[in-house]
């Protein structure tokens, strides 16, 4: 079953179209990568799934529906959840905090019921809570639940917006750079939990410029260069692939991931 | 209840002052909501001006009973909302202020040169039919409703939206639904206060509802922060009681005023009481 379908999918910007008639497809479950040099249109067409910017024209279909003209509340809704390249933490609020506002669309007490606080809000709030404590543990930050979201080092900002985005257990999950400013030790934390939210039933749609991650983790890798989309298969069809190798890749790095996935078959 | 005579004296040469500080609280709380969801929308004096001038025809001319009179006083500032929130809501920071006090200007234009709103003489003989009890009920319901809203998840998302509404959108936020309701409640706010205000006075002109209580108003946040409902009505408190101790330097007031608008920016970008309330209801 196809989870999230692009068709002519675009973007212009003033002087230049940063996402060009994409289409991508991406299968329900599992683990999906876009690559593509620094300015290809990544963070862009993340942004065009979760409703931040309009398209310029071409549609997105999820689970089945066309969401081309919904709002990101509205997606979320639907299940389309994100973490963002540039950090987005909400600084002043707690930890916790941050992870129940992941929460928001599934949040249904009404006004009179919030000021009464009636005992369907209160019951509401206390499952809320829990949740998003689990999200806490899942992400290895139930230490600091009430610190401020500001005070976390860089590494457990973006922890905590994996823990705001998968609170409401998605069914898509966008990971901007995930891996960015991490040390190798933290990188393969993070693939074991990017592991953890697979087995979950969320599928993963994940932008990196680190090789051996993408390579180790995804299904399917799609290829971006100047917004094109210029390649979409395998990790192995994609190192292999001319194309790829000359926009992205260089022939140093592929035939550096060739040797690593002879090595692991091997071993 | 038996009131002591020196209490009943005391609020007897203070009524005016008592008065002031109940109504300039509820104004600091129309401007707390929109702060709150990190809009610099500076619609509160005319909204005080449109409750306080329908409030004032209503008593007069329709003859009604203030117990109807001053829910109905919501009305019109409301409709005002619906109608300027719609093209105004998609602008940010200081467009969107400068479209706010855009609107109070054109009201006093039409206050002034329309003889029903009495022109520059405004309008007088309103009945003193706003009691103590009630500035003050309406003030202690608003901040206590404030802080329970607060406490939830409604209290969570108008946080996110301040620090970034792209973020709070993609976690489900419906930010141009919240938006429209922190404007709304914005304009129930100062409506309240307008009609309280017009009718402890007796009097009411156009120039009480122009830019400089816009700018006053704005003050009152600006002096006490956003991190509590309380806040910004210390703010408006402090703003109130200092020109009565320095009574003798009236003319300095709005010097003053500015003084404090300044320094607080300068020293206190949090306000006086930057204590953060927590946003879990349970
Ligand atoms: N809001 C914007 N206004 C103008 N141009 C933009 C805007 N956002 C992105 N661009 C341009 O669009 C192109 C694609 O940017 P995008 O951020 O999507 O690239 P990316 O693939 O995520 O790059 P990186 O790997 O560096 O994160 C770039 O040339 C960028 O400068
Ligand atoms: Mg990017």
């Amino acid at each position: 079953m196809i989870l999230l379908q692009t068709a002519g999918l675009t973007r212009r910007y003033a002087g230049l179209v940063a996402v060009d008639a994409v289409d991508m497809d991406i299968p329900a479950g599992g683990i999906h990568a876009v690559i593509g040099p620094n300015g290809a249109g990544k963070t862009t067409l993340f942004n065009l799934i979760s409703g931040v910017v309009p398209p310029s024209a071409g549609t997105i279909r999820f689970a089945g529906s066309a969401v081309t003209s919904l709002l990101p509340h509205e997606r979320a809704r639907l299940g389309i959840a994100r973490t963002f390249q540039n950090i987005r933490v909400f600084g002043a609020m707690t930890v916790l905090e941050n992870v129940l506002t992941g929460l928001h669309a599934h949040l249904s007490a009404t006004l009179p019921e919030i000021v009464a606080r009636l005992g369907r809000f209160r019951r509401e709030e206390r499952a809320a809570v829990d949740r998003a404590k689990d999200a806490l543990a899942l992400v290895g930050l139930s230490a600091r639940a009430d610190a401020r979201a500001a005070a976390l080092s860089y590494g457990d900002q973006r922890r905590l917006e994996i823990a705001r985005a998968m609170v409401a257990e998605p069914r898509l999950l966008l990971l901007d750079e995930p891996a960015a400013g991490m040390n190798p030790a933290e990188t393969e934390a993070l693939a074991a939990l990017v592991r953890r939210i697979r087995g979950f039933g969320t599928t993963v749609l994940l932008v990196e410029h680190d090789m051996g991650f993408v390579m180790d983790l995804s299904d399917t890798v799609t290829v971006l260069n100047f917004g094109r989309r210029i390649f979409q298969g395998t990790p192995a069809e994609v190192r292999r692939e001319p194309a790829v190798i000359e926009a992205y890749l260089g022939p140093k790095v592929a035939e550096r991931l060739a040797r690593r996935e002879a090595a692991t078959r091997a071993g | 209840m038996i009131i002591p005579p020196w209490l009943d004296d005391f609020l007897w040469t203070y009524q005016n002052l008592i008065h002031a500080l109940g109504i300039n609280g509820l104004l600091a709380l129309s401007m707390y909501v929109v702060l709150a969801v990190g809009q610099l929308s500076l619609g509160q004096a005319a909204f005080m001006g449109l409750g306080a001038y329908s409030s004032a025809l209503m008593t007069l001319k329709l003859k009604l009973p203030f117990f109807m009179v001053l829910p109905a006083s919501c009305v019109v500032p409301v409709l005002f909302a619906l109608a300027i929130g719609v093209p105004t809501l998609r602008l940010s920071g200081v467009y969107l202020a400068i479209a706010t006090i855009g609107l109070g200007e054109v009201l006093r234009a039409v206050y002034l040169n329309v003889d029903y709103f009495g022109g520059a003489l405004g309008l007088s003989g309103i009945p003193e039919r706003a009691e103590t009890w009630m500035i003050y009920g309406l003030l202690f319901a608003a901040v206590a409703i404030l802080w329970l809203v607060g406490r939830s998840g409604v209290g969570r998302a108008m946080e996110a939206m301040r620090e970034d509404e792209t973020a709070a959108g993609v976690m489900g936020v419906n930010v141009g639904r919240y938006r429209m309701g922190a404007l709304l409640a914005s304009a129930v706010l100062a409506g309240l206060a307008g009609a309280l205000g017009a009718h402890v006075s007796s009097f009411i002109g156009p120039n009480e509802y122009g830019f400089e209580p816009a700018v006053t108003i704005l003050s009152y946040a600006l002096l006490g922060g956003i991190g509590t409902p309380l806040a910004p009505v210390l703010g408006a408190w402090i703003l109130t009681l200092l020109p009565e101790l320095l009574r003798g330097f009236s003319d300095l007031r709005l010097v003053f005023n500015g003084v404090i608008i300044v320094l607080a920016v300068l020293f206190l970008p949090n306000g006086l009481l930057s204590w953060r309330m927590k946003r879990r209801g349970a």
